[in-house]
């Protein structure tokens, strides 16, 4: 098993004439990924071949679901027509609809959100890696090649931290990795992950990945402490950063949390989260964990 | 991106908020020339980006343009927790008679925006919520639907303001609504949203800020930038669109992803206690693509910077191949030439690792040292800075 996405899965990428859209096609095409089409409105009924593989496109992702059965999007389109692009893949009522985008404003983002809810659709990102499922699909732009599959789940804000632990922890493998994304507003959140991974007899332990901002990691911890039997171990980014300049400290009010590297560390620890101070100490409790 | 208080009130009133006449100067000269204008007593407030301006002098009021004159000399130049004042708003003094507050803002852990509203403005909200949080109502908006004269009414009953002032609360509502949903604003706060003795309600003093990844349908929003507060260094980093933010200590950092390269500040950190707590000297993030001009382009703006003692190039290759990333220090080497005069600690890992570092071994550069793992370069970048 492995969350959110498997062998099953059949992929269409919403902007996949685009040039970041169209390498990341290729890439995972590459990695046994089954991409069942594109989604441009203006180039319906042509298809486009990568290496030799010939993918269709069609001209929105309702008619991509209908002749194709997907049940996957990935969205590599740009910042300006991102939030219509995820609402069309939400009122086609996709079951995942992955965002890579990055530099969506937040009340478009905060937009699609509110749109979802109810829906069918669980967003990933925006501004992510996406996730993979080695050895059985890659939706977005994480690696494929890094690591293989394993019993190890991870859930990680940033992309590259997210490829960092799966090369400290390449030789034991991972079941799904999942970057979450950055963005002050994001579809699939640590705790639905942490949620899935519990769930998931495949996976046996699990790596969160976490940063400064927000209050997400602290909820996490505490979700952890209620919900989850299976060993966590985390790690958290951020701790020489710049306090940022904000002037008014509603936000503060709201999250009830400073949101500071050391609070969010505190906070996994209280739960009986072993948190790693380096990523490669990070990797070594979870070598403690499965013994490997 | 924060605006200061004359930027906020001149974007409320835009759209139509209720605010005093006023303007902003530069020189004693011109805050005379405004309260002229105004010709009557006026109120001269520091523009800085930092609370407690009151208590620092930084706010005072003038009964005539001498007066506003001799108020503005005092407070240019004054230093605000830290924060310098280079210019003055001058706005028509008003009389209080109540003082509210305000305030729409993105609400990040329940993915919604939030309105906060309370008749009892004036101090600090912060304590206001703490000690009274029953004094102020918060009520969640759904972002598809926004802030109609219904729901503004909602939150303005719900926050309990005076029946003589709702009406002119609910337009004002609405109209704030206008400013943070239309300029894509993360926070719109209104402190005081004050009465004034002859019934009217005012915006007094607002606080905004802006969502930077809106700027594609703002292109007016660039002029609000604070060009001068920026580190030079920064500045010049924005003109090659780096994203560099400089930081006060000795290793130069140089990585891709902002996740990985916080992580490399704290692990530089990390490794720094054991040699007298040397620190990163900058977050440096050149993203996915690390080609030999961006590389050139991030390690010429380290290198100039004159704290810097040694420079931690700290590249997971992903999507990227370590040989592009090694071709590119080599090739930015070359580039600077007697310009690079700092050891370089260069840690490659991930996607055709192998080929990369033969690159840096066979360019045998006298500066640059290979370490294979992220806390072994760490730990060699901050002993070469100790």
């Amino acid at each position: 098993m492995s969350i959110f996405l498997n062998e099953n899965s059949k992929v269409i990428v919403q902007g996949m004439t685009g040039s970041e859209g169209s390498k990341h096609t290729a890439r995972m095409l590459a990695s046994g990924t089954a991409i069942v089409g594109g989604v441009n409105p203006r180039k319906a009924g042509t298809s486009v071949d990568f290496d030799g593989t010939s993918v269709p496109v069609f001209g929105s992702v309702a008619d991509a679901m209908k002749e194709t059965g997907a049940d996957v999007s990935v969205i590599f389109v740009p910042p300006p027509f991102a939030k219509a692009a995820v609402i069309e893949a939400v009122d086609a009522q996709i079951g995942l609809a992955v965002v890579i985008t990055e530099g969506i404003p937040v009340h478009d983002s905060t937009y699609f959100w509110a749109h979802a809810q109810g829906g069918a659709t669980r967003i990933i990102g925006p501004n992510c890696p996406g996730l993979i499922s080695p050895g059985r699909s890659n939706a977005g732009i994480i690696p494929a090649n890094i690591t293989k599959q394993g019993k190890i789940g991870l859930v990680s804000k940033s992309g590259t931290l997210t490829y960092q632990m799966m090369y400290e922890l390449r030789d034991i493998g991972f079941s799904t990795a999942i970057g979450i994304g950055g963005d002050p507003v994001i579809g699939t959140t640590h705790i639905d992950a942490l949620q899935a991974f519990q769930d998931d007899p495949e996976t046996e332990a699990i790596v969160m990945i976490g940063e400064i901002g927000g209050d997400a990691e602290e909820r996490a911890a505490d979700f952890i402490k209620a919900n989850v039997t299976k060993p966590v171990v985390g790690y958290v980014a951020g701790f020489t950063a710049p306090e940022g300049k904000t002037m008014g400290h509603a936000g503060a009010i709201v999250s009830g949390s400073a949101g500071t590297a050391q609070a969010k560390k505190e906070a996994l620890e209280a739960a009986g989260v072993r948190v790693g101070k380096t990523p490669s100490e990070t990797a070594k409790l979870m070598r403690e964990i499965v013994g490997a | 991106m924060d605006l200061f208080e004359y930027q906020a009130r001149d974007l409320l009133a835009s759209h139509g908020v209720p605010v005093l006449p006023g303007g902003v100067a530069d020189t004693p000269d011109q805050a005379e020339a405004i309260a002229r204008e105004i010709g009557q007593t006026v109120v001269v407030k520091a523009q800085v980006k930092v609370g407690g301006r009151g208590k620092a002098g930084g706010v005072k009021l003038a009964d005539n343009p001498e007066d506003a004159r001799a108020r503005t000399q005092d407070i240019l130049g004054l230093d605000i927790k830290g924060h310098i004042t280079q210019r003055v708003m001058v706005a028509q003094a008003s009389d209080i008679a109540e003082e509210y507050y305000f305030s729409y803002l993105l609400d990040r852990s329940n993915r919604t925006f939030l309105a906060m509203a309370s008749k009892e403005g004036g101090m600090e909200i912060e304590q206001l919520a703490v000690e009274r949080p029953e004094a102020l109502a918060r009520i969640p908006i759904d972002a598809s639907k926004g802030v109609d004269s219904a729901k503004a009414a909602e939150i303005v009953d719900a926050a309990n303001f005076p029946a003589e002032v709702r009406d002119q609360v609910i337009a004002i509502a609405v109209q704030l609504w206008d400013v943070f949903a239309k300029e894509d604003a993360t926070l719109v706060e209104v402190n005081p949203l004050a009465k004034a003795p002859d019934g009217t309600v005012l915006a007094l003093d607002a606080k905004v800020t802006l969502d930077e990844n809106a700027g594609f349908r703002h292109p007016e929003h660039a002029a609000l930038e604070d060009a001068a507060a920026a580190d030079p260094l920064e500045a010049r980093a924005k003109e090659k669109d780096l994203n560099y933010v400089k930081l006060e200590g000795e290793v130069g950092i140089i990585g891709n992803g902002a996740g990985l390269v916080m992580s490399t500040l704290d692990v530089v950190a990390y490794a720094g206690e054991e040699f007298g707590g040397v620190k990163p000297a900058n977050f440096l993030d050149i993203g996915g693509g690390a080609s030999a001009e961006v590389m050139a382009n991030g390690l010429e703006i380290i290198l100039s910077d004159p704290a810097v003692k040694s420079v931690f190039v700290n590249v997971f290759g992903g999507i990227t191949s370590c040989d592009a990333v090694a071709n590119g220090i080599v090739s930015a080497l070359e580039i600077l030439g007697d310009e690079a005069t700092k050891p370089l600690v260069v840690r490659l890992d991930g996607n055709n690792v192998e080929e990369g570092r033969r690159i840096l071994a066979e360019a045998n550069h006298s500066l640059v040292t290979v370490v294979d793992t992220m806390d072994g370069a760490a730990r060699r970048a901050a002993e070469l800075a100790a």
